[in-house]
């Protein structure tokens, strides 16, 4: 099978499909090309391992997804078990048949869609595939709702990449991350499909309106609407609880996120920044609470009052943090930049979460919007490094060594 | 004999394609965007503008030997704000409900770049036939992209065109919907038109490759 390819992959030289052919060639196979001569630099962490580290962090993410699918199905039909043991309520067959049903066929469309448009790109422009998509593409099947239908997924997936990814020159030229690009044409698209106490328990739009009717709602849409939930914190922590497919369980994105920094794959200070920026935020907002500024009455009196650390259980907010803010092509560039951004990204989840009933979780506009930002950040922290640079150099007193000549050294220093 | 002699079918042919009043000189963007998401609303929106371009351009080459240039913007905007005033008073008597949604865009056609442009950049220096068939061409161009725009958008987002539900009935779910599919949200909304805008933008480009710009 190797060697066949080897012959084949000679064969399509040069011709129209060959950046299509390298591509899946390169993906199985070491390709059987080295240079001959000369010194290299050589990296152990190429694109490709980058990506794969990244999809090692989130198989946890998936498979815990997969399981959570079934067990919020069964919990919202049969009631929550009393007595919950892991094993002989969580991990259980029927559990994982239910998931691996709904959020297996997420997956394969994702990386279908999205895989297919990256190869017609490669092979209209010519170029190399690269394996941007690899990342996105398991990203997408775990920030949407379990029951999105397959076709909005598509044609959401299609949306993001085009727009989002290929328009502005393909992998690192984005603006935009495009997972969370497909997540707010989803959004905004099928609002219905998006949020509501429908769509999170796998069978419950179907079953709307019948006899049988089972519903689960978000914490967080509990919340915005002002009324209580039955989750406790354990709950929240491990991600028993329904939300999108793969960001309920913080205690998992939290090992993710460990494993990302110890191999140095992702920024711990955009992370760090991130969570004493959504902290920050929510501590404002208990004080004014907790200062009696805000009438009990208030809409927004349940959502400020939640507690500040809470607001890093519930929701996609641990998930966005880790895997999404994190993005080295959307990200800001610079170490202080990174601490700003990362601080924006938290302070701002929060707000949105608190102040837009229409948008409980705000996550994702928040990380677009700085995307947006981070080149800005970047350039003004450079700007200032320069400037502070530019200053230490006038006030600088230059002792000439006795061989310089007097002429060379105003010269270096004009 | 053809009715047009080269030069002016030019005039005519030149902004529908390769010298795009919006795609290429990127100007009534603001319209474009905001009355777009009913076909009806687009086509008669391209109508009033092509009635007050083509009747202006004419008005104002007549008069550019007597205007005095340093109140010629005042004397191009009273001729713009008569015929648009014309525009209005029209759609409020003989489609009222389409007047409501165009709502104030009608009003702002005075504010159009394509129209105080097309009087600066040819009226003033033109006979009135030339003026005349530059002012058609110019806003067909303009109703070309408005059209394609609203087709994509009231299509995609809401189903229909010109109010006939062409992919069936969202709410008893026939033809379309009974097959699961559903209306997107997004196109409604005045971001969609933008992208849109953008797409009709990079396939000209990529069709023409003379006009994408020296980065």
């Amino acid at each position: 099978m190797k060697d066949k390819l080897h012959q084949l992959k000679l064969k399509y030289q040069g011709k129209k499909m060959a950046p299509a052919f390298n591509a899946l060639h390169t993906f199985l196979y070491t390709p059987n090309e080295t240079t001959h001569s000369g010194a290299h630099v050589r990296g152990a962490d190429d694109l490709k391992r980058t990506m794969n580290t990244v999809i090692m962090a989130l198989i946890p993410c998936l498979l815990f997804g997969m399981f959570n699918a079934g067990y919020q199905h069964y919990s919202a039909i049969n009631g929550f078990p009393e007595n919950f043991s892991l094993v002989n309520d969580f991990l259980t067959w029927d559990n994982f048949l239910i998931g691996i049903t709904t959020v297996l066929p997420l997956v394969i469309v994702s990386y279908g869609i999205g895989l297919g448009i990256e190869f017609l790109f490669a092979v209209i422009k010519g170029h190399e595939v690269e394996e941007g998509y690899l990342v996105t593409g398991m990203l997408v099947p775990l920030i949407v709702p379990v029951d999105t239908p397959l076709w909005m997924l598509a044609i959401a997936v299609a949306f993001g990449v085009v727009i989002g990814k290929e328009v502005f020159g393909g992998t690192g030229m984005n603006i935009l991350n495009p997972a969370l690009t497909i997540r707010a044409f989803l959004f905004f698209a099928y609002p219905t499909w998006m949020s509501g106490d429908k769509v999170w328990v796998h069978g419950a739009v179907e079953r709307a309106g019948t006899a049988d009717a089972i519903s689960g709602e978000t914490i967080l849409g509990s919340l915005a609407q002002g009324s209580d939930y039955s989750y406790s914190l354990s709950d929240m922590f491990y991600g028993f609880i329904p939300g999108s497919v793969g960001e309920t369980s913080t205690f998992l994105i939290l090992l993710g996120g460990l494993f990302l920094i110890f191999s140095k794959i992702a920024s711990w200070r955009i992370m760090v920044s991130a969570v004493i920026g959504s902290m920050a935020m929510g501590l404002i907002f208990n004080g004014i609470v907790d200062a009696g500024w805000l009438p009990e009455y208030s809409k927004f009196h349940t959502l400020m009052s939640f507690p500040y650390w809470q607001h890093l259980l519930v929701g996609g907010l641990a998930f966005g943090i880790v895997f999404m803010a994190t993005d080295p092509v959307t990200g800001s560039q610079t170490n202080k930049g990174k601490w700003i951004y990362g601080f924006l990204i938290g302070f701002l989840s929060v707000m949105i979460r608190v102040f837009n009933p229409g948008y409980p979780e705000g996550v994702f506009l928040a990380i677009l919007l700085m995307n947006v930002f981070a080149p800005t950040i970047d350039h003004y922290v450079v700007r200032g490094n320069i400037k502070k640079r530019l200053k230490r150099l006038k006030t600088a007193t230059i002792y000439p060594k006795a061989s310089d000549e007097v002429d060379s050294l105003k010269t270096e220093t004009a | 004999m053809a009715l047009l002699n080269k030069k002016d079918s030019k005039l005519i042919l030149d902004p529908l394609a390769d010298n795009n009043p919006i795609t290429i000189q990127v100007l009534g963007i603001c319209s474009a965007l905001a009355i777009t998401a009913e076909l009806k609303a687009s086509v008669v929106m391209a109508l009033s503008v092509l009635f007050v371009l083509s009747v202006g351009n004419v008005v104002i080459s007549l008069l550019r030997n007597i205007i005095p240039s340093k109140i010629r913007i005042i004397v191009q905007l009273v001729v713009v704000a008569a015929l648009v005033i014309i525009v209005d008073q029209v759609l409020k008597a003989f489609a009222y409900e389409l007047s409501k949604t165009l709502s104030v865009f009608v009003g702002l056609i005075i504010t159009n770049c394509i129209i105080m442009g097309r009087f600066e950049a040819f009226a003033l220096g033109n006979g009135p036939k030339k003026a005349f068939f530059d002012g058609i061409g110019n806003a067909l161009g303009y109703g070309i992209i408005l059209v394609i725009v609203g087709f994509f958008r009231e299509l995609l987002g809401s189903g229909t065109l010109f109010g006939f539900k062409v992919l069936g009935d969202p709410v008893t779910k026939t033809g379309l919907y009974s097959l699961g599919y559903e209306n997107n949200g997004f196109m409604i909304i005045p971001p969609a038109a933008l992208i849109v805008v953008g797409i009709i933008i990079w396939v000209q480009r990529s069709r023409n490759r003379v006009l994408i710009e020296e980065a």
